[in-house]
């Protein structure tokens, strides 16, 4: 920021005038507003279940209560056999978001080990695991979780957290793969070998705490993809149809025809929460893209001159670095991939 | 060794990885599936059990190794077996009927899609600030929906309240399929409500990448060299900035086919679109799993010839991509 300011055209917008705001106020707008959504999400997840009015599989008898529109018993209505949607609907959001952070934990581990681990062994593992990186890419998730899911005859929630987890780490670890790469070659690193350090240690206390928003979007994204997962499989059916997810609820929804019926109540608050979800965690990724890349941030901070915004200033270049030292076989691997395109072109910039 | 020539070995590699998968996962599963298919079917023919048997790897067909030799010469002549649900059809027939509507579907859609988010993105990232950037959120919100649920909101307005649109199928009932105009027409008419999901919901995230690799190349010494040579702006933004703008698009797409065509199946389901994902709804409701494997490699291989044939472009509008050697 300070190479802008000389040409600035107010100057008076210092730092210090500001009355040191604390970290939430610093951060960029659209992560707050993730954070925030997320957040009502989060607890509702917590305390929904405690405080659900009814049991969401109790089926009232009564004929009145079949498809009943919103009233003050039933704030989000009823479905065809009288259960109660809101019940349904906060048992739900717990079922979806406790399923889609077990796998973003678990996942976005994987992902992390099988990054670093390429990155730090090289030679033949580096090889390796980018190859089954790049090909798990490719491969399109939702067809396979069909038929591994179609083979497990327990449809439970842990199968389909198991499966999920499995095809869910390959975007993170490219990532994380390449900051590692250029992590590794800076010079705290090799003073830290220098000095005698292990492995395992500069992995854990050099490595990793430099890569911290890298590994949150990455989680984020996960997250975000096993919500989408989850919920796809279920309205599909290939889900335990027996629990409440928002997925489950959407497939009941689907399947007694609730858009045919007009019961908009039953099939809008579980897509909604799904979407609203969706938009948080897609804000918050932003938000931690716009902390990593200062240009991307609102043009609020920049400044316009003779007509034309200018940019705050370049971000330092920790990923134009990343794919330098590489043997002769990783070179020829890594030229099978796409990105390998983009390497020269950095390269030539950083230079 | 040639751009195109590596990928092309990737995707073979990939391919190749994506058969070997389909061929173990049967015989690594527990419990026994042919049993269940069976006890689903009762009155297929025993040639039909044998066949399931060979194929699923059941009771005793020889070595892994002579099943895997003849399950990928099976493969490579397109006979993906018999179908259990729709018994006599062979399930490559079954795959034939339904492909064409899901490529012809998403493949429009899709382009559509992307040459709009560009567009949008190439704008909204000169104009880093203005007006495009406050419907960002709109946006993200809109690619955050499930596809298959916009479906429904859509089908709802403008099928069920409005009656703009039909309610589903791939075209009117009593129409027999073919070249001749009344068909056609029918077909486009109830493809629109598909195609704008995706659009709608796609166009999003091709906006949101092309405007944040447009900002970084805005900020390039040659563009602003091209504004201080006083280029007109319009020359600035698509000869200079967009044009190389373009290239990390270009190679994101190819991921971002596999993301479309997942959401594409899942709503064929919504408007019961003829196209591969209703087979596929109607493979996992009948446990029918030959036919979800052979699904599962067919969408697999058009993911694939998708990057191919973006690679392809790539070749065209990158000459690195041309000139360079491969970094030996």
């Amino acid at each position: 920021m300070t190479a802008v300011l000389p040409i600035s055209a107010e100057p008076a917008a210092l730092p210090q005038e500001e009355t040191r705001p604390g970290r939430w106020r610093r951060m960029p707008a659209k992560a707050k507003a993730g954070a925030t959504l997320l957040g009502v999400f989060v607890l509702a997840g917590i305390i929904g279940p405690l405080v659900t009015p009814y049991d969401p599989s109790f089926q009232n008898p009564a004929p009145s209560l079949s498809l009943h529109a919103p009233d003050s018993a039933h704030l989000l209505g009823t479905t065809q056999s009288g259960q109660d949607v809101l019940s349904q609907l906060l048992v739900g959001i717990r079922l979806t978001l406790e399923l889609a952070f077990i796998v973003g934990v678990v996942a976005t581990a994987m992902a992390v080990i099988v990054g670093v681990t390429a990155a730090f062994l090289g030679g033949v593992w580096d090889e390796v695991l980018s190859l089954l990186t790049n090909v798990f890419l490719v491969i399109p998730a939702l067809p396979l979780l069909i038929v591994l899911l179609g083979y497990l005859q327990t449809k439970g929630q842990a199968a389909t957290i198991l499966v999920l987890t499995l095809l869910g780490w390959p975007w993170g670890a490219r990532v994380i793969r390449a900051q590692t790469l250029a992590i590794r070659n800076r010079d705290f690193v090799a003073a830290s070998r220098e000095t005698g350090e292990k492995t395992w240690r500069i992995i854990a206390f050099e490595i990793i705490p430099n890569e911290v928003s890298l590994i949150a979007a990455s989680f984020v994204n996960t997250v975000l993809y096993a919500i989408g997962a989850s919920v796809a499989l279920a309205f599909i059916g290939v889900a335990d149809l027996t629990s409440w997810s928002l997925g489950t609820m959407l497939y009941w929804a689907e399947s007694q025809q609730a858009l045919q019926l007009g019961a908009w109540w039953w099939f809008v608050p579980p897509g909604l929460a799904v979407a609203l979800i969706g938009t948080a965690l897609v804000l918050l990724n932003t938000g931690i893209d716009e902390l990593g890349n200062p240009r991307l941030r609102d043009a609020a901070r920049t400044s316009r001159i003779s007509g034309r915004w200018l940019p705050p200033a370049e971000p330092t270049p920790v990923l134009t670095e990343a794919f330098q030292r590489r043997g002769r076989l990783a070179g020829i691997l890594h030229s099978f991939s796409r990105s390998s395109l983009l390497d020269e072109n950095n390269g030539g910039q950083a230079r | 060794m040639p751009f195109i020539l590596r990928r092309l070995v990737f995707y073979l590699v990939t391919a190749w990885v994506a058969l070997t998968i389909n061929f173990f996962i049967p015989r690594a599963m527990p419990g026994n599936a042919v049993q269940s298919i069976m006890s689903k079917f009762p009155n297929l023919q025993p040639a039909a059990y044998r066949a399931l048997e060979a194929l699923l790897g059941v009771g005793h067909p020889g070595s892994i190794w002579s099943q895997y030799t003849s399950y990928l010469d099976d493969i490579f002549h397109f006979n993906f077996g018999t179908d259990v649900s729709q018994y006599p059809a062979s399930v490559s027939s079954l795959l034939g009927q339904t492909l064409p509507w899901t490529v012809t579907l998403v493949g429009t859609a899709t382009v559509i899609a992307f040459l709009i988010g560009t567009g949008l993105g190439i704008l909204a990232g000169w104009r880093h600030g203005g007006s495009l950037d406050r419907v960002l959120p709109g946006l993200m919100f809109l690619q955050a929906i499930p596809y298959f649920f916009f479906a429904l909101i859509l089908l709802e307005l403008f099928a069920s309240k409005f009656h703009v649109f039909p309610l589903g199928q791939g075209y009117a009932q009593g129409l027999i399929p073919g070249w001749h105009w009344d068909f056609i027409s029918s077909a486009v008419y109830h493809s629109l409500l598909p195609a704008l999901t995706i659009v709608l919901t796609s166009i999003a995230g091709w906006m949101l990448t092309m405007r944040n690799v447009m900002i970084t190349t805005v900020g390039e010494d040659y563009v602003i060299a091209a504004q201080a040579k006083g280029l007109p702006n319009r020359r600035v933004i698509y000869t200079y900035a967009a044009r190389n703008a373009l290239l990390p698009q270009l190679q994101g797409f190819g991921l971002a086919v596999g993301f479309v065509v997942q959401g594409a199946l899942v709503m064929e389901i919504v408007f019961s679109y003829p196209g591969i994902g209703l087979l596929l709804l109607n493979a996992v409701s009948s446990n029918d799993y030959p036919l979800m494997q052979a699904i599962f490699l067919v969408i697999t291989f058009a993911v694939l010839l998708a990057n191919l044939i973006v690679d392809v472009i790539v070749v065209f509008a990158d000459p690195r991509a041309r000139t360079r050697e491969a970094t030996l």
